[in-house]
């Protein structure tokens, strides 16, 4: 202790400052209304910037005017039409090639498929977290069967249900099942001990656990997972409509795509890529953001 | 909280108003019954006991304070009571009936701010128990959640998600959660310690008012002496690792108000050496060998 203060105080001709020690004093606080208004409305253009469908569109419109540009610069409408041919090719589809009725084909296999994936994943994911073998079982057939591209097993599919819906909708339940289960599972044992013990507090056991606590609190995760899933069945059904879709009986948007190709009506392809591409948008943008924030951003889970 | 402030020069020589006096078999007969438990963790390559034969006994409308250091396995004392730990010694009882699981008859408020469910608003969170217990219907539910959010003063922010809320106003509307219950037990595992020094102070006042309003048992866990001598009417005061009892003390004549006081110092004083005599002996014996 003595020998720090003495090295400290090298130069004792300097001294060394001390505090000032100044009044006290008190004071009243002026009322809000001196102040003026805490709280400032935003101007109408700082509104509307805030919009995100509106910065969206812009962009959306940027993005057609690069191509259209582009495409007039190129001026070969057979190997890649402008926005405006491409517009009138789908409005032309719509009145007279069924268009929206191919459309719905696609989106009713991939509906029941999802939801069926979504059952199971729920299912598995809730024996994975109740059971240690239901948690070896989990992590052992995501382990083996994520990484395997569900149009692989496409062929196989059709030897065993046959060339028909039946088929599609195994794929998908395979595209869609594994990333969800994943990604519900690490939402799952990622949910905080004390929220656990205290659902179990209230004597929640077993489906109504899971149900009641373990689901809304891993909602981020599985809303990943519903995400994912969801880009994977689209791309799958698409990619397994243009391979196999002819013999599906009644085609979807996939074969609707393939069949134009065939006839070299490139700007009917440009329509069918698309609506898909529109039909993807609108659910992500419309049908998930609604989700949204509906649940974890009300909730404050996620920003 | 007139009779404590009252009474807060000698704490052994008052006892509660005689209106609010039980009936002789539910005084004589405990609420609680810790008898020898002993519990042990299992951590990767140890076997951790967290406290060795505990003994204690809790009545009817006690607010009884478990104190020690860190490590002395009082909350897992606590979370043995609620049912998430099995005594690997011992038996504990509740109304003569052995703690097996979890329950709804003891509703436990935690430290942690995140024991709210986000995604339920104030009101739904207060009744979430009542409903997933089953012991009301939505309609008596919603009566009961709104009476208790009332008695914590909440309720302007009945509608409100839990991010909303700040540090102790999530945990008062965890007490209201508990309390809306009508539990047998308040069990409360440090609800306090993450709050500021000021929010802290106005959340045990608050607490007092609610017990002398209620008279509700409570198990309470915390490390603060002066914590324990404000907040309970008897202290268990636990020995460190592995934790063992070393004393129960009375201190039902203390409150926010008598903190100063000469008494309450020594009452501090003397819960202070408790805990630290031993360490200070054995530094004794290391100094000297």
């Amino acid at each position: 202790m003595t020998d720090l203060s003495i090295a400290r105080d090298s130069r004792p001709d300097v001294p060394r400052p001390t505090p000032p020690i100044r009044p006290e004093y008190e004071r009243g606080v002026a009322a809000t209304g001196a102040i003026g208004d805490v709280a400032r409305p935003l101007s109408p253009w700082e509104k509307l910037a805030n919009v995100t469908a509106l910065r969206r569109a812009l962009l959306l419109a940027v993005v057609a005017a690069v191509w259209q540009a582009a495409a007039l610069w190129q001026d070969n409408p057979l190997m890649f039409p402008t926005v405006s041919a491409t517009a009138a090719a789908l409005w032309d589809a719509v009145l007279r090639d069924n268009l929206l009725s191919m459309a719905w084909v696609s989106l009713s296999i991939l509906l029941k498929g999802y939801a069926i994936a979504v059952v199971l994943a729920i299912g598995l994911t809730t024996l994975a977290v109740s059971t240690r073998i239901g948690d070896d079982l989990l992590s052992t057939l995501t382990s083996m069967f994520n990484p395997l591209p569900a149009i692989a097993l496409l062929p196989l599919a059709m030897l065993w249900f046959g060339l028909g819906a039946v088929s599609l909708t195994f794929v998908l339940v395979h595209a869609v099942l594994w990333p969800l289960a994943l990604n519900t599972h690490a939402g799952f044992t990622a949910v905080s001990e004390t929220l656990r013990m205290a659902g179990r507090n209230y004597g929640l056991r077993g489906p109504r656990y899971v149900l009641a606590v373990l689901i809304p609190a891993a909602f981020p995760a599985i809303l990943t997972g519903l995400k994912v899933g969801w880009a994977f069945a689209w791309r799958t059904l698409i990619a397994a409509e243009l391979v196999f879709g002819v013999s599906s009986g009644k085609g979807g948007l996939g074969w609707f795509i393939f069949q134009n190709r065939n006839e070299l009506y490139t700007d009917k392809v440009f329509a069918g890529l698309a609506s898909v591409i529109l039909i993807g948008l609108l659910v992500e943008n419309v049908v998930f953001r609604w989700i949204e924030a509906h649940t974890v951003r009300a909730w404050g889970m996620v920003r | 909280m007139n009779a404590l402030s009252r009474a807060a020069i000698d704490p052994s020589a008052i006892a509660y108003p005689v209106d609010n006096a039980l009936p002789d078999a539910a005084l004589h007969r405990p609420l609680l019954d810790v008898s020898g438990v002993t519990l042990q963790y299992k951590t990767r390559d140890h076997l951790v006991t967290a406290c060795y034969r505990v003994d204690f006994q809790l009545f009817q409308a006690e607010r009884f304070v478990l104190l020690g250091p860190s490590g002395c396995g009082k909350s897992s004392l606590l979370k043995a009571v609620g049912g998430f730990l099995a005594p690997v010694e011992g038996a504990i009882r509740l109304n003569g009936q052995a703690v097996t699981q979890p329950g709804p008859d003891r509703m436990m408020v935690f430290q942690e701010f995140d024991q709210l469910p986000p995604w339920k608003t104030v009101k739904q969170n207060v009744m979430f128990p009542l409903l997933a217990s089953g012991k009301a219907k939505r309609r008596e539910a919603e009566e009961k959640a709104l009476a208790a959010i009332a008695k914590v003063n909440l309720s302007t922010f009945a509608d409100a998600y839990p991010h909303t809320l700040s540090g102790g106003m999530k945990q008062r509307v965890a007490i209201a959660r508990a309390m809306a219950m009508e539990p047998d037990i308040l069990l409360m595992d440090e609800p306090f310690a993450a709050l500021d020094a000021l929010t802290r102070r106005k959340m045990q006042e608050e607490l007092l008012q609610l017990w002398d309003d209620v008279r509700f048992t409570m198990l309470f866990v915390t490390h603060s002496i002066e914590e324990a001598l404000v907040v309970g009417s008897r202290i268990l005061v636990l020995s460190p690792h592995p934790g063992q009892v070393k004393a129960e003390v009375n201190c039902h004549g203390f409150d926010l108000s008598s903190t100063g006081s000469p008494a309450f110092q020594s009452a501090a004083r003397r819960i202070h050496t408790m805990l630290f005599a031993d360490e200070v002996e054995a530094d004794g014996v290391g100094a000297r060998s």
